[in-house]
C-alpha cells in the first residue's frame, strides 16, 4: 500500500508551501483584491522561478509531466494562503483544455505563454455558444478572472472556442465579487473571431477533472489553514482566566474540523490519484472530493470567524477571506448537492 | 502516491476470499449472515476453531504462535474478505484482537506459550474487564480489589458491560492492588478465568433486545500469582498498551461490512420508491462518500510507516466511522418508514437493517465515547489544554 506521498511529491509540497506561505501574504493579497484580483508579480514568480506552473501537463506538451496528485498538492498549498492567482483559469482549466484537446498547433501556439505567466486565461461556460462559421456568440456573467484575461476557451454545446480577449466582438466588464482574490467578469462575445478547439471533448474532460480537483484542493488547504490559524489564536486568548482553547466546547469544535479536514485529505488525493491512474470509479472520486472538500473548507472558515469572536468579523482579520473563498468554492462548478446527486444516480444504477 | 494493492496482495485476497465463500457455502452456511454478537453462540466458536484448524485464526501473528506473519495489508485484505463473504463478526475478537497483541508485547514466554496458540486455535475466548459502575471514561478510577492471598490472588469487586463474558473462557481485569491508591497509580492487569466459584456473570439486555454485555461479579475470585501481564502495580501501562490495539487492523477492514449494510440500505430504497426523494438521494451519497472515505482514509494511515509522525487520519478513525454508521442507521429507518418499526420474529428481535439502527447507537459509545474521543483528538492531535480533573 502506497496511499502516501513520494519523496518527489513531498518535497513539491514542502517547496509550494514555504513559497506560497512567504509571498501570498495578507498584504499582496489585499493589494491584488483592489485591482483585478490577482497578483500579477507573485504569478510570474510562481511560473517561472519556482517552475511548478508546468505540473500536470505532459511533457509532450511542453509541461513538466507528472499529474494531478501534484497539481493538488500545489493547489492545497495556494489555497492555504488563499492567494489571488489565476491557478484555476489559466492551468487548471485552460492549459489542461489544450494540452489534452489541443492540435499541435494549438499546444505551442499557447502552452508556453499559459506556463510561463506571460499570458492569462479564462474558461467561459456558455449554454447560448453558437458559432456561424468561426463566428462566435456567446455570454456568461461569472467568469473567474475574466477581466484579467488575454484568452478565454469559451465552451458549450457548439464545442470548445480559444477566443482572444481584446478581439473585436467581445466586450468583458470586471463585476463587484464577494471574493476578491477570484472575482468574476461579465464576458459577451458577439460574432468575435473564434478557433476550434481540436478534440473540444477531450479538453473538456480534461479540464473539468484538473479543475474540480483544483477546488477540492484548494478548499482542503483552506480548511487546514483555518483550523491551524483558530488553533493558534485559542492558544494566546484568555478569557475567564483561562485560555479559550481549554474550553471543552471550544475544543470539540476544533476536533470536529479535524475528523472533516482529515476526511476531505483522503478526498482529494484517492479523486487525484483515482484520475492519474484512470481508476474505474474516478468520476465518483471527482464528485466526491469537490462536494465534501468545499463543504468542509466552507465549515472550517464558518466556525474561524465564529471561534475568534469580534475580531474574526473584522475587514482586518483575514477571516473573511476564507470565508469567502470557501462559499466561492462551493458554489463554483455545481454545488455540493448537485455533485452529490451524480453520486447517488451512480450507486443507485441509474447510470450506464 | 497510489491507490490499491500490489498484484501480490491482490493473489492473497483472491486466496482469502476463495477459502472464506467456501466455508460460507459449506459445513458453515448456517452462520453466514448473521449480525449480532450473540446469535448462535456455540455454532460460531466452532467457526473460530475450524479458522484456527486452517491458519486463519491470527494471521497477523508470528508463525510459532499459530499465526502467519502476514504482512499489515494481507490482514486488512483478510477483514476485508471475511466481512465481504457475510461471515459474522469473531466471538473473540477481545483474545485475537487485545488479548493476544497484549501478550505478544508485554508477556512472558511462558505465558506466550500458556495462550498464544490456544486463543489463536479458537480454543481460549477472551473478554475485556475494565469498565465498572463507577469508572467509564474515566477507567483510571476502578475500584476492583485484588490482594495476594497464600500465593494467590483474590478479587473482589464489580465489573460491567463486559461483552461476551457469557460465552467467554478467560476475563482480563484491571484491579487496584495497592490499598488507598488512586488513580492511574497502583492497578495492576490480571487474567483470570471465568469457571469459577467467586465469579458470576449477569446479562444486561440492551436497547435491541439482546444481550451481548453483562455485569461479571468478583467475590474471592482467584488466580494463581503469576497471572498477571507486567508489573503488580503496573496495570495502567498495561491497559493503555491494550488499548492501543483497540484501533486494530480489523477496524480497518471493516468498511467491508458497512458496505453490506448501506448496499441493504440501497436495495431497500429501490424497492420501495424512496430511492427518488432527493432528500433520500441526497443522504445515500453522503454514506457512500463517507463509506468511500473511510477506506482511503484507513489506506493512509497503512500506508503511513512514518510513526513519528501524529497520524490525523488514525485520531480521527473512530469518531469518523462511529457517526458515520450512526448516520446509517438513522438513513435506514428513513428509507424502511413503517416497515422498519415493525419486526416478523416472535421475540424482540430485528432484522438488519433496524437492529443496525439501535445497535450503532452504542458505537458512539464504547472504545472511547465521542465526546473522548473530540478531548483526545484536541488534546493529542491539536495539542490544546488538557481536561481539568475534579477532586473525587
Ligand atoms: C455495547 C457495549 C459494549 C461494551 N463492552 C465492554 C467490554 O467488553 N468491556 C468493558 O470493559 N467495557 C465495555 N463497554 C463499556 C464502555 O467502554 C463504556 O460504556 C464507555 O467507556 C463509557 O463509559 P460509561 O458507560 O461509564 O459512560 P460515562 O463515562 O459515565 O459517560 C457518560 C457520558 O458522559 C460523557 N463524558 C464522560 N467523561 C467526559 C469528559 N471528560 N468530557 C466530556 N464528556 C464526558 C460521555 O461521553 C457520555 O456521553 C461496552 C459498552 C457498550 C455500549
Amino acid at each position: 500500500m502506497d496511499f502516501v506521498f513520494t519523496d518527489e511529491q513531498r518535497m513539491i509540497a514542502e517547496t509550494a508551501q514555504a513559497f506560497f506561505t512567504a509571498n501570498a501574504t495578507s498584504e499582496r493579497t489585499r493589494a491584488a483584491m483592489a485591482a483585478e484580483g490577482i497578483d500579477h508579480a507573485l504569478w510570474l514568480a510562481f511560473c517561472q522561478e519556482l517552475g511548478l506552473s508546468g505540473i500536470g501537463v505532459p511533457e509532450a506538451a511542453g509541461g513538466a509531466g507528472l499529474g494531478l496528485v501534484e497539481l493538488a498538492i500545489i493547489a492545497e498549498a495556494a489555497g492555504a494562503q488563499v492567494a489571488a492567482l489565476p491557478l484555476l483559469g489559466s492551468l487548471a482549466l485552460v492549459a489542461q483544455a489544450i494540452a489534452a484537446g489541443g492540435s499541435d498547433e494549438q499546444r505551442t501556439a499557447w502552452l508556453p505563454a499559459l506556463l510561463a505567466g506571460e499570458t492569462i486565461a479564462a474558461h467561459v461556460t456558455a449554454t447560448d455558444l453558437a458559432a456561424d462559421g468561426n463566428r462566435i456568440f456567446a455570454s456568461s456573467a461569472s467568469v473567474a478572472h475574466g477581466s484579467a484575461a488575454q484568452l478565454l476557451l469559451v465552451s458549450g454545446a457548439a464545442g470548445s472556442w480559444l477566443v482572444r480577449a481584446d478581439a473585436p466582438g467581445v466586450s468583458v466588464a470586471a463585476q463587484t465579487t464577494m471574493d476578491q482574490t477570484r472575482p468574476y467578469a461579465r464576458v459577451t462575445i458577439t460574432g468575435a473571431e473564434g478557433e476550434p478547439l481540436a478534440d473540444g471533448g477531450a479538453g473538456a474532460q480534461a479540464a473539468t477533472n484538473a479543475a474540480l480537483i483544483v477546488l477540492a484542493a484548494e478548499g482542503l488547504g483552506l480548511a487546514q489553514a483555518a483550523l491551524d490559524r483558530t488553533v493558534a489564536y485559542s492558544r494566546d486568548r484568555v478569557q475567564f482566566g483561562r485560555t479559550i482553547g481549554s474550553f471543552q466546547a471550544y475544543k470539540h469544535r476544533l476536533a470536529d474540523m479535524m475528523v472533516e479536514i482529515e476526511q476531505a485529505r483522503s478526498a482529494v488525493y484517492w479523486a487525484a490519484c483515482a484520475v492519474d491512474e484512470g481508476a474505474e470509479d474516478a468520476q465518483l472520486a471527482v464528485h466526491a472530493a469537490k462536494s465534501f472538500a468545499a463543504d468542509t473548507a466552507f465549515r472550517c472558515a464558518s466556525d474561524m470567524i465564529q471561534l475568534h469572536g469580534g475580531i474574526g468579523f473584522t475587514w482586518d482579520h483575514d477571516a473573511h477571506l476564507f470565508f469567502k473563498r470557501a462559499r466561492a468554492l462551493q458554489t463554483m462548478m455545481g454545488n455540493g448537492d448537485w455533485h452529490r446527486e451524480q453520486i447517488a444516480a451512480m450507486v443507485l444504477g441509474e447510470t450506464e | 502516491m497510489k491507490l490499491g494493492f500490489s498484484a501480490a496482495e491482490e493473489e492473497f485476497r483472491a486466496e482469502c476470499a476463495d477459502w472464506l465463500t467456501a466455508q460460507m457455502a459449506g459445513e458453515f452456511a448456517d452462520i453466514k449472515g448473521i449480525t449480532t454478537l450473540t446469535e448462535k453462540a456455540e455454532r460460531r466458536k466452532e467457526w473460530e476453531q475450524h479458522l484456527g484448524e486452517h491458519g486463519w485464526g491470527c494471521i497477523g501473528w508470528p508463525k510459532v504462535w499459530g499465526g502467519r506473519d502476514a504482512s499489515l495489508a494481507q490482514q486488512v485484505i483478510f477483514a476485508e474478505e471475511y466481512a465481504r463473504a457475510g461471515i459474522p463478526g469473531r466471538v473473540n475478537h477481545i483474545g485475537i484482537e487485545l488479548a493476544g497483541p497484549t501478550l505478544l508485547t508485554l508477556g512472558t514466554e511462558e505465558q506466550k506459550r500458556r495462550f498464544l496458540p490456544d486463543i489463536a486455535a479458537g480454543k481460549t475466548i477472551f473478554c475485556q474487564g475494565f469498565s465498572e459502575p463507577n469508572a467509564g471514561s474515566d477507567l483510571a478510577s476502578v475500584r476492583t480489589k485484588a490482594r495476594l492471598e497464600n500465593g494467590e490472588w483474590a478479587v473482589d469487586g464489580q465489573k460491567i458491560w463486559t461483552s461476551l463474558a457469557h460465552i467467554s473462557d478467560w476475563i482480563f481485569v484491571v484491579a487496584r492492588s495497592e490499598e488507598g491508591s488512586k488513580g492511574p497509580k497502583g492497578l495492576t492487569f490480571l487474567m483470570m478465568e471465568l469457571d469459577q466459584p467467586g465469579i458470576d456473570i449477569r446479562p444486561i439486555r440492551q436497547i435491541n433486545g439482546d444481550a451481548e454485555f453483562n455485569e461479571t461479579f468478583f467475590d474471592g475470585a482467584r488466580c494463581p500469582e503469576d497471572s498477571l501481564i507486567g508489573a503488580v502495580g503496573d496495570g495502567w501501562r498495561v491497559a493503555m498498551t491494550l488499548l492501543s490495539f483497540e484501533r486494530g487492523v480489523s477496524t480497518l477492514g471493516q468498511q467491508m461490512a458497512f458496505r453490506n449494510e448501506l448496499d441493504a440500505i440501497i436495495e431497500a430504497a429501490k424497492a420501495n420508491g424512496t430511492s427518488t426523494d432527493p432528500l433520500i438521494r441526497q443522504r445515500i451519497a453522503k454514506a457512500e462518500i463517507g463509506l468511500r472515505l473511510m477506506r482511503y482514509g484507513a489506506l493512509r494511515m497503512l500506508s503511513n510507516t512514518d510513526h513519528a509522525s501524529v497520524d490525523g487520519a488514525a485520531l480521527t478513525y473512530k469518531i469518523q466511522w462511529a457517526s458515520w454508521r450512526r448516520s446509517l442507521g438513522e438513513l435506514a429507518m428513513d428509507v424502511l418508514g413503517q416497515a422498519g418499526e415493525v419486526t416478523d420474529h416472535d421475540g424482540y428481535e430485528w432484522p438488519m437493517l433496524p437492529n443496525l439502527f439501535l445497535y450503532s447507537r452504542a458505537d458512539t459509545i464504547y472504545g472511547g465515547t465521542n465526546q473522548i474521543q473530540r478531548n483526545l483528538i484536541a488534546e493529542r492531535g491539536l495539542g490544546l489544554p488538557r481536561e481539568p480533573r475534579g477532586e473525587a
